[in-house]
This record gives structure tokens, C-alpha cells and sequence, in this order.
């Protein structure tokens, strides 16, 4: 007999009347967010299913190739979904490329450690750890590198004279962008930090929630947790400086100058 | 001093490839020389500007006068040849030249919230802040509180005790009261006096007359000067 309580369709349908429920007061309340409410809803639900179906037929091949394409398949989605978020983006290849590259390695660095040097599963690459793992980091690693680059394209177009006041003082680059970087870094990185610091007391994270309705004592459950924590932390701060100093770089140039040319105009929501 | 009668030159063009001929930087001759300078915006641009020179710029807004002067202080990419005493632009780095070429835009930036946190030696900054009317805790001043017309002059000190050998000035005195833009007048032309070259945008015929010996007049993103009949600036 399995160690937790299996769900039937019947009680999914049941949970989702509240959805219905919020679509229903965005009706009321004129919000105009019931339909994109409900296609989440539904987007959730097909997503989630296909993925069980992925991961069952990964789980039983165990093979690094397969393990490897379904990484680098959430990778290349990651980066769309982070490109996305950004309300300037940087013309061409860049606008996709920084976020997803930065994004890669940062999160199959610390996944792959994880496993090498933590969990170490046998093989290594047995995908019932390193899928999961590699998914809570690239959710976080997608969130901190969004903000981050989110921050410094907008910053930097807003205080563009100040920016440019050190500029045309001797300043180079490095030192002109500072502030905008600072302000960037710590955009990117205070959800992580804010997460950490009210984890355990104000929420339960979805993933010891998960481990311990799915049987496995708390304690043991508490250090799958904390050892996810220390890895988003790690996958997060060093994707999010790579991807705002990558940024930074590109968003100026050796010449010492800002090139905001390089960013497109602001997207129209 | 008067500029010599004749012609009016053809652009600024036909003057500068006599003074400096086709192909390099020439060291001896007037402390900046551009030649065909030119952005996506602005059309090809020549000029010499010898030390201790001012010349004033004009044109309707909208013109290129700010691309010009962002142009030659290297904040916007640009092709052509500019030369600073002889030396290539390209041959230095970009910090070094906006040292060497200042640039006081119209409407200046800050970054800290005091104003002294924006002078890397507030005391090298006393003399001329005395100049122009502040008193010396103006140090101590945030920047919010600032008027249009003190930023612009707290700008042109912020430029000034840099040390730069051309000073490109975007309309530094368009905020002022009369009083400050006498201030502003004298200060600079005491800096002109002392080797300063100069190329200062103003919309004002007379400053124009009181500041400068040559005009350039800027219209549709092209460049020409324009012959003057006025006395030169008199520290």
C-alpha cells in the first residue's frame, strides 16, 4: 500500500471551483483577468499533465541523453519565459541569448554539483533527482536573471544623464554603471533572500509540502529543503550578477560609452 | 579682432581641409580639428578650434547642436577624424578624452543627493564656486533643492575643475538671471584667456557676439559657418 493518499480526478475537478470562483469575481469586479485566469488555469493543467507523461517515460530510460535534452529543453523555455518579462529588451541575438546562456550555467553548474557532491544518486544522472532539482533552481535562477535584467535596462534608460553626467567627467563604464548595477543585483536577488528568510515560518515550501504528504518524514524533508535553498541561492546570485554584468557590458561600450541604442523601444501592454 | 572679409566659406569644410590636410592629425596646429564628422543624424562636419578660442554655435532647436557637441565628446558613435593636439581620438581612451574635452549638457545629471558628493575635491571647486554665487556649504546642499539655473552652473564648476583643454558648453547660461550669466560669462572668459578653447551653443545673438569670434550655425543636421563682424571676447 503506497505511504500517501492518492487524488482521483473527481477531486481535482472539485479543487478547481476555485478557480471558477476568482474568474467569477473578475467578472463582477470588471477586472477583465476571467480569461486569461481560466487559459492559465487550463495552460497549468495540460502542462503539468504532459510533463507527468515525460517524466514517467525519463524515469524509466535513465539515460543521460534524454536526461540532458529534457535539461536543455527547460532551459531554452526558461530563457523565453525571462525575455518575456523585460520591458526593454536588447536588440537581436542578445535579447533571448544573455538571459538563457547565463541562466544554463548558472543552474546545470549547481544542479550538477548537487549531484555530484550532495545528493551523488547512482548514476549521477538519474533524472528523478536531477529534473526536479534542475527545476526549482531554473525557476529561481528565471525569476532573479528576469528582475535583474529588467532592472538594469529600465535604470539605465530612466537616469541615463546620470549615468552619463560621470562620463563626460573621466568615469569609465564600470564605474558610471555602479549604481544602476548595485540597484539591478539587489532586484534580482532580494526574492531569493526574502524567501529564505520567511521559509519555515511563514511559508512552506511546495516541495517539502510535496515530500511530506508524499510520506517522507519532516526532518528528512527539512533537508531536501535546505539544501534546495543554499542551491537557488547559489544558482541565483551567480546567474543574476553574470547576466547584469553581461548587461552592462554589452549595454555600453569600449569606448566608455552607454549605448542604449542597443535596447528596443518599451513594450505596449 | 575681426575676422577677415570675403566670401562666405562654403562650410566650415573648405577652411578645415586647408588647415589640416587630407590624411592625419597635425601636431602644431589648433588644439582640436575635426574633420568630416558625422552620425546617423548629423551630416558630415568639419572645424578647427585653436586654444584659447570660443566659438559659438547656433541653429534652431531640433538642429544637431547637441548631436554635434555629443559627437566630438565621443558619447555617440560618429566616424570622421578628431584630434586633440595632435593625437588621434581613437589613439585614447575614452575616459581620458572626455577629461581632456569637456561637455556640459543642457540639462546636466546627478547621481548622489548632495552637491558635494559630486566633486571629487570640493576645495579645487571653491574658487569658482565663489564666482558663481554660492556660498561655500553649498556643499552641503541636496540636490533636490536645486533651481535650473544653480544645477547648470554647479555643472560647468563639476567640468571645470577637470582641467580640460576644450569645454563644450550646450546652452549653459538658457536658466540664468542676467547677473549669473555675466557670471558665467566673465568666468569663462577668464578660462578662454588662460588657453580654454571653447565651443559654446547659445540661442542668443548677443551672447553669441559677446562670447565668440567665429559662429557656426547648425540647421537640418549640417554645418557652416558663418562670417562675424564683432569684436572678440575681452577678459
Amino acid at each position: 500500500m503506497a505511504s500517501y493518499i492518492s487524488l482521483s480526478y473527481w477531486e481535482l475537478a472539485a479543487a478547481s471551483i476555485f478557480v471558477f470562483i476568482d474568474a467569477g469575481l473578475s467578472v463582477v469586479f470588471g477586472l477583465k483577468v476571467h480569461r486569461s485566469l481560466l487559459v492559465s488555469a487550463v495552460r497549468m493543467v495540460v502542462q503539468l499533465a504532459l510533463v507527468g507523461l515525460v517524466l514517467t517515460t525519463l524515469f524509466s530510460l535513465i539515460s543521460p541523453l534524454w536526461t540532458g535534452i529534457a535539461a536543455f529543453a527547460m532551459v531554452l523555455f526558461a530563457g523565453h519565459e525571462a525575455m518575456q518579462r523585460q520591458e526593454r529588451r536588447l536588440f537581436g541575438w542578445w535579447s533571448y541569448g544573455l538571459g538563457t546562456s547565463c541562466m544554463m550555467m548558472s543552474s546545470v553548474l549547481v544542479t550538477v554539483f548537487a549531484l555530484l557532491a550532495a545528493l551523488r544518486p547512482d548514476p549521477w544522472y538519474d533524472p528523478r533527482y536531477a529534473i526536479p532539482l534542475l527545476g526549482m533552481i531554473l525557476g529561481n535562477c528565471m525569476t532573479g536573471i528576469g528582475l535583474g535584467l529588467n532592472t538594469l535596462t529600465t535604470s539605465l534608460f530612466s537616469r541615463r544623464a546620470s549615468v552619463e553626467a560621470q562620463l563626460m567627467l573621466g568615469a569609465t563604464r564600470q564605474v558610471a554603471a555602479a549604481p544602476v548595477t548595485r540597484e539591478a543585483l539587489r532586484s534580482a536577488l532580494m526574492p531569493m533572500i526574502n524567501s529564505m528568510s520567511v521559509t519555515g515560518v511563514v511559508s512552506l515550501p511546495g516541495m517539502m509540502t510535496g515530500q511530506i504528504l508524499g510520506g517522507v518524514p519532516p526532518a528528512e524533508a527539512v533537508k531536501y529543503q535546505i539544501l534546495v535553498m543554499f542551491l537557488i541561492a547559489g544558482g541565483t546570485g551567480l546567474g543574476a550578477v553574470t547576466a547584469v554584468l553581461s548587461g552592462v557590458y554589452h549595454l555600453t561600450d569600449g569606448r566608455h560609452r552607454l549605448r542604449l541604442d542597443r535596447l528596443t523601444a518599451p513594450k505596449t501592454t | 579682432m575681426r575676422r577677415a572679409e570675403g566670401d562666405p566659406l562654403d562650410g566650415v569644410a573648405t577652411q578645415a581641409a586647408s588647415e589640416f590636410g587630407r590624411s592625419a592629425c597635425h601636431a602644431g596646429t589648433p588644439i582640436l580639428q575635426i574633420r568630416d564628422l558625422r552620425t546617423n543624424l548629423l551630416k558630415p562636419a568639419s572645424l578647427s578650434l585653436s586654444a584659447g578660442e570660443c566659438i559659438a554655435i547656433r541653429g534652431p532647436s531640433g538642429a544637431g547642436k547637441t548631436l554635434f557637441l555629443r559627437a566630438i565628446a565621443d558619447l555617440d558613435p560618429s566616424d570622421g577624424l578628431v584630434c586633440l593636439d595632435g593625437r588621434d581620438r581613437s589613439t585614447i581612451a575614452g575616459p581620458e578624452w572626455r577629461r581632456l574635452v569637456g561637455y556640459v549638457p543642457a540639462e546636466p545629471g546627478w547621481w548622489a543627493d548632495t552637491v558635494g558628493e559630486h566633486f571629487s575635491e570640493w576645495t579645487a571647486a571653491l574658487a569658482f564656486v565663489r564666482d558663481l554665487g554660492f556660498p561655500e556649504d553649498a556643499k552641503a546642499w541636496p540636490i533636490t533643492r536645486l533651481s535650473t539655473g544653480e544645477r547648470l552652473r554647479l555643472a560647468l564648476i563639476r567640468a571645470l575643475i577637470v582641467h580640460p583643454k576644450v569645454l563644450l558648453l550646450d546652452e549653459p547660461t538658457a536658466a540664468l538671471d542676467p547677473a549669473s550669466v555675466a557670471a558665467v560669462e566673465s568666468l569663462i572668459a577668464a578660462r578662454i584667456q588662460a588657453g580654454l578653447a571653447v565651443l559654446w551653443v547659445t540661442h542668443d545673438a548677443e551672447q553669441a557676439k559677446r562670447i565668440a569670434n567665429r559662429l557656426l550655425v547648425v540647421d537640418g543636421g549640417q554645418i557652416r559657418e558663418e562670417i562675424l563682424e564683432w569684436p572678440a571676447i575681452s577678459a
